[in-house]
This record gives structure tokens, sequence and C-alpha cells, in this order.
């Protein structure tokens, strides 16, 4: 389901936005329009709508007005020209009041060097938003209480914000967030600030966290394998302007221009790449019976190496062979079954090519996809996975 | 040849002589019930200092010294302060700091709120601003003269003129800190909706609670400057003191007075600064 919707959205900085706003319209592009009029495009005409409980990366190199647009989505920046509609609602159109309902209930905010209050300790830091609801105060402490833990802090609400390191106080940062119970989560550059190893921590941490409460998160970052680490769909920005917009696996595959395949160029692939998004799904599929003159056949009328063996009712694979087996099964007249291989690999659909590297590493034969009823689904060869890779 | 031409007389001094007298004459109630105001608080004040006795004063301010900063100062300040009364200026510096702490009272009530507000408003910040340089910038002594023209000699001119004095720095520093506060911290307050009270209580004045304790500091160290000052138009006190050895050419008194004043400031200024400290959260 829809939750947010942006349309047509436009921000421009500088004393007269709106006159600016016609020469945008009239197609004067964003370095006229700074040198003539001294006014900076923040976004220009940007439109994408996010589903419920999705994450969507928006992802740009600085200054591409990333920041600007996800701070549009709380009103922090008032846009100059668009819409914008969170539960068919155009929140534009929000007078003080219900803005403030808005950003009380709906929607919270994790910024990128934490902008948590170092005249409150941790629990306070994460009670703020439910403070200002005026939720009564053994019931906010309890709620905040929980997110702490639910973040891995339990047993430091009681110390400074300056006695934490950089990932823990971004922890306090996301438990301020959720404590209010938002749908819509803003996260703007929430890990740029960490060190790589506490920024991965992170990542899995929010990924955890997603996994359980299903918000609707919109992300900026600036790190591509970021974006395509968390980002059910992701949005590339350049120059206030959103440039492609598609899955991980199609900006992969399809980069919408060279400023793309650019930015993807240093991504690893390995990281990214699950097994069912490069496995061959047609395959030589055996029984165990199968007889050796049958299994040659289809040998000979198909460029298969290897055959897999496969059971007819369960779909478990319980074996490989290749050609020579196959021979050697014939003129020795025993059945496939005699001569498979079983110390083949196998591996999860959901399995990153990085691991299966590693597996690949350990066998000779191709590595068995399978679903998550252990059903074969497709196989990967090395050379398949080579070519993942570049 | 040098003499600059006359062709314009501007009297724009006879313009505010008039201004102060009309005031005097049309609103003299007012005035009188500031007056009566100022009085009530500053006898009040004066009674009760008197009332604790010198030995518990002391005893506070050692205490003050020594938790807000250490045994060292507490004993310092207890040591100038007996050296004070030693010199047989005690009575004098009970009414100095009284008048000191009325007329810094009455500066936080205005100037805080002022600060405030003029740090949320361009328009209010563009009208206070070349006040309050002009009021930094005029002589101590010129507001000693509409002081006595609107509520006659005494200390209660004495407060007024210690006000005006002593106003400048904690609006300046109220809104320098309340416009200081980090861009984030305001949009992370911001994201969570709360109304522009809750923004101020809640965020803002927390997070400019050093600044502002700094200028507090300041306009009590003002405020000291000012009350010697105004001994000239009748405050009793310290300065008072000071202004008859000046008269008898008195090198003794002139400093055992001016030494008193010295001792006073060095405590005030010392325990407002540690309170201030006491705000200061590492970033």
């Amino acid at each position: 389901m829809e939750k947010i919707r942006v349309e047509n959205l436009t921000k421009i900085f500088g004393k007269h936005p709106n006159k600016v706003l016609q020469h945008l319209k009239n197609g004067m592009n964003r370095e006229e329009i700074s040198k003539t009029t001294k006014h900076t495009v923040g976004v220009g005409n940007v439109s994408f709508s996010v589903s419920e409980g999705e994450t969507f990366v928006i992802m740009g190199l600085s200054g591409s007005g990333k920041s600007t647009l996800i701070r549009c989505i709380n009103l922090l920046n008032k846009p100059t020209d668009g819409k914008i509609f969170v539960d068919d609602e155009n929140i534009l159109e929000f007078d003080k009041k219900k803005l403030r309902e808005y950003r009380q209930n709906k929607v919270a905010m994790v910024f990128q060097h934490f902008g948590l209050f170092s005249h409150k300790n941790v629990i306070q830091n994460v009670e703020f938003g439910l403070e200002i609801k005026g939720v009564k105060k053994e019931q906010r402490y309890k709620k905040s209480m929980e997110m702490l833990k639910i973040v891995g802090l339990e047993g430091w609400e009681d110390y400074n914000i300056s006695q934490l390191s950089g990932g823990m106080k971004q922890r306090v940062g996301l438990a301020r967030a959720l404590a209010n119970d938002p749908e819509i989560m803003l996260m703007d550059e929430p890990f740029s600030a960490l060190d790589p190893l506490i920024r991965r921590d992170m990542h899995d941490e929010l990924l955890d966290i997603q996994s359980k409460f299903k918000k609707t998160i919109i992300f900026i970052t600036h790190d591509v394998n970021e974006a395509f680490k968390l980002g059910d769909r992701i949005a590339v920005l350049k120059d206030g302007e959103i440039i492609q917009i598609g899955t991980p696996e199609e900006i992969l595959d399809n980069p919408e221009n060279d400023y793309i395949s650019n930015f993807i160029q240093d991504i690893d692939r390995s990281r990214i790449l699950k097994a069912e998004n490069i496995m061959r799904k047609s395959a030589m599929k055996l029984g165990r019976l199968t007889k050796p003159k049958i299994a040659l056949g289809i040998i000979d009328d198909s460029d298969f190496e290897y055959g897999f063996i496969i059971d007819r009712e369960t779909g478990k694979v319980e074996g490989v062979v290749d050609a020579d087996d196959v021979l050697r099964a014939g003129k020795e007249k025993i059945s496939i079954e005699d001569v498979m291989h079983t110390n083949f690999k196998a591996v999860n659909k959901n399995a990153y090519v990085k691991e299966i590297i590693e597996l690949a590493l350990e066998t000779k034969y191709p590595i068995a996809v399978l679903d998550d009823d252990e059903r074969f689904v497709g196989r990967i060869h090395r050379g398949t996975l080579l070519k993942s890779l570049v | 040849m040098n003499e600059f031409p006359q062709l314009i007389d501007i009297k724009i001094g006879e313009v505010v002589e008039d201004f102060v007298k009309w005031l005097t004459i049309n609103y003299s109630g007012v005035f009188q019930s500031i007056k009566g105001g100022i009085l009530a608080v500053l006898l009040r004040m004066q009674d009760f200092l008197n009332w604790i006795p010198w030995f518990v004063i002391i005893a506070l301010i050692f205490y003050a010294g020594w938790k807000s900063k250490n045994l060292k100062s507490g004993i310092i300040f207890a040591v100038m302060l007996l050296a004070i009364g030693f010199m047989g200026y005690w009575e004098q510096t009970v009414l100095t700091i009284s008048v000191v702490i009325t007329a810094v009272i009455i500066s936080l009530i205005l100037g805080i709120p002022l600060g405030i507000i003029s740090a949320y408003k361009k328009r209010v910040d563009s009208i206070v601003r070349p006040i309050l340089d002009a009021m930094q910038t005029m002589p101590s002594f010129v507001y000693l003269i509409p002081a006595i023209m609107l509520f006659g000699l005494g200390t209660v001119p004495a407060v007024f003129a210690t006000t005006i004095y002593s106003l400048p720095p904690v609006i300046r520093l109220t809104n320098l800190a309340i416009k200081s506060v980090s861009k984030e911290i305001k949009e992370a307050a911001y994201s969570f909706g709360p109304t522009t009270w809750q923004t101020l209580t809640k965020v803002e004045i927390p997070q400019a609670m050093p600044t502002i304790m700094a200028g507090v500091n300041q306009t009590t160290m003002m405020a000291m400057a000012m009350v010697v000052v105004s001994s000239m138009i009748g405050a009793k006190g310290l300065g008072y003191n000071v202004l008859i050895a000046i008269n008898r050419t008195d090198i003794a008194m002139g400093f055992e007075a001016g030494i008193s004043i010295v001792f006073v400031a060095i405590i005030i200024d010392r325990l407002t600064q540690s309170i201030g400290e006491k705000f200061k959260y590492d970033k």
C-alpha cells in the first residue's frame, strides 16, 4: 500500500523563491539560476512514492539535495512547490496544529550528528517525543526503557550523552525516534559519522529492527554499499533531481546513464547480489533411477555438463553427476544412484554471492540453489559467479 | 577657518530634557509607584541581610565557595569578609550588596525575556540593539541625571541607574545564547512536533544556560561597578565612603572602602561564575 507520495516537489532557497520558481518552470537550469538570481535550487521537480513497510533509500553526493528532500517530508523545510501526500493527505495544507500532530504521531527523524540534547541524560532523550506528546511520566519511562533494550542500551539510561561513543549515541537517536511509535522514519545519513565496523553493526541492527517493526523508512546516504544493503528501492539524486529509481538489482543491471554506472562501479556486488539473482534455472534434472541411456541422451541433446539427481516427491537434491559418470554407469550397467556424488554444495536462494564464493572453492561441482523448503530451484557454476562480480 | 559652521542649530539635548521633564510632570504617579515597588524590594532585602547575623553570612559564603569551587576559595572568601568587617565596613557592604541584588533581580526579570524575544523576532532585535549600544557607551554618570529627576535623591534612583547600566549584558548574552543553539538540536526538537513554548523551555533555554549565566555574571559585575558611582546621588554604602574619601583626600579611607569593594566584587564574580560552570554540558 502506498504510504508517501511526492509529486513535483521543488525547494528553492533564497529571498524570492516563487519568482525563481517561474524561471525554473520556464526551463532555466540550476546553474543559470544560481548565477543570475543568487537562489539555490535544493530540489527540483522530484516525484516518487514509497509503500508501507518499505525502506526507500535516497542516494546522492553531497550537495545533491538529499538532506533538503528528506526535510521536506516532515516540513523542516517548507517546499516551494509540489505536493506531498502521506496516507492520501497533502501535508502541505496542514495548519500549525495539524503539523504538530503529524510530527508527534506519524513521523520521526534520526540525524547525521545525532541531534541529542546534551542537557538531558540517555533516558530523558529517549523520552523527549513522548514528553512533548504529554504522555504520563511512568508510562513514557516504561516505553523508553523498552526502546533502549531494543537498541541494546539496557543499563545505560542514567548516563550523560557525553559519556557515550558515537555508535551508542546513534542508538539513543534511534531509540528516541522509535519511542514515538512513528509510522514513518526519516533517517538523514544516520551512520555516516560512525566508523566502518560500528556502521556495519548498525546496519544489521536496523535490518533487525525493521524486520520486527516494519516501519516505512526513508533513508539518506552517500554510501553506495549502504544504499544497496539496506534499500528495498533506491533513488539516485543528482543536482536536486532523481535520475533513477529502482530495486538494487534493477539499478545494477540497468544503470540509467554513465553517472550511475560510475556511482555503482566501486560497489561490492558480492554483498548485494543473492543466489537467486545470478542462478540459472535450467538444469539437467535426473531421478535416482533414470536409466543411464536416457541420461546420456539428454546429455547429447543439450550442453549440460552436470546433472542433478532430484527426488521427484520432495524436490530435494540427492547428488550430482557429470557426463563421465553417466558414461561409466552405462558401460558397467549400474544405476545413476551408484555413480552420483553426494559431496556437492547447496545454498539457500537468499544467500549472498560472497558466501557462495567460499563454498565454490570447496567443490568442483555446480552449486545447487534451494528455496526455503529445500527444493531445487537453480544452479550456480563458478563461471556464473565470476560473471556476476563484473 | 577651522570652525564648524553653525548653519543648523541642533538642540537634541533640549528635546531630551523636555521629554524627561514632561515625564516627571505628567507621569509622576507612575514613577511614584515604581519607586514604591523598588523601595519595598530594597528594604526587604536590606532588612533580610541585616537580620542574618554576620557570622552566618560569612559561614554561608564560606560554604558556597567551598562547595562550588574548593576549600581554598571558601577560606579566601571568608577571610575577605572578615577583613571588611574588621576594617569597619560591614554595614556599608550589606547596603551595597542589597542595592546590587535588587538591581540584578530587576535586570534579569526584564533582560532574560527581552533577550529571548529579540532572538525570536528580528524586528525587536533591530530596535533593541542600537538602544543597547547607546546604553553601554553612554558614560555611566549620565544616567544619574534622569534618575534624580524621576525619583529624587537616595537609594531608589541608585537602583534605577544601576539597573539601566547593568541590563545590556544579560539581554545581549541571552539573545546570543538562544540564537546559537545548534541547528541540528533545534531541528531534532522540531521534528517531534513541540509547541514554541515547549521548544523554548525544554530545549533552547537549557541549551543556552551556560551563556545566559555568563550574562548574569556580567550583569552582576556591572551592577557592582555602577553602585559605587551611584553613591553620588545619595546611595549609602561603600561607594559613599569612597566619595567622602575623595572629597577629603583621605587616602586611608579611600583605600579601605576601595579594597572592600574589590573583595565583594571578587566573591560575587567567582560565585556566579561557578554557578555558570554547573550548566556546562559536554557536547
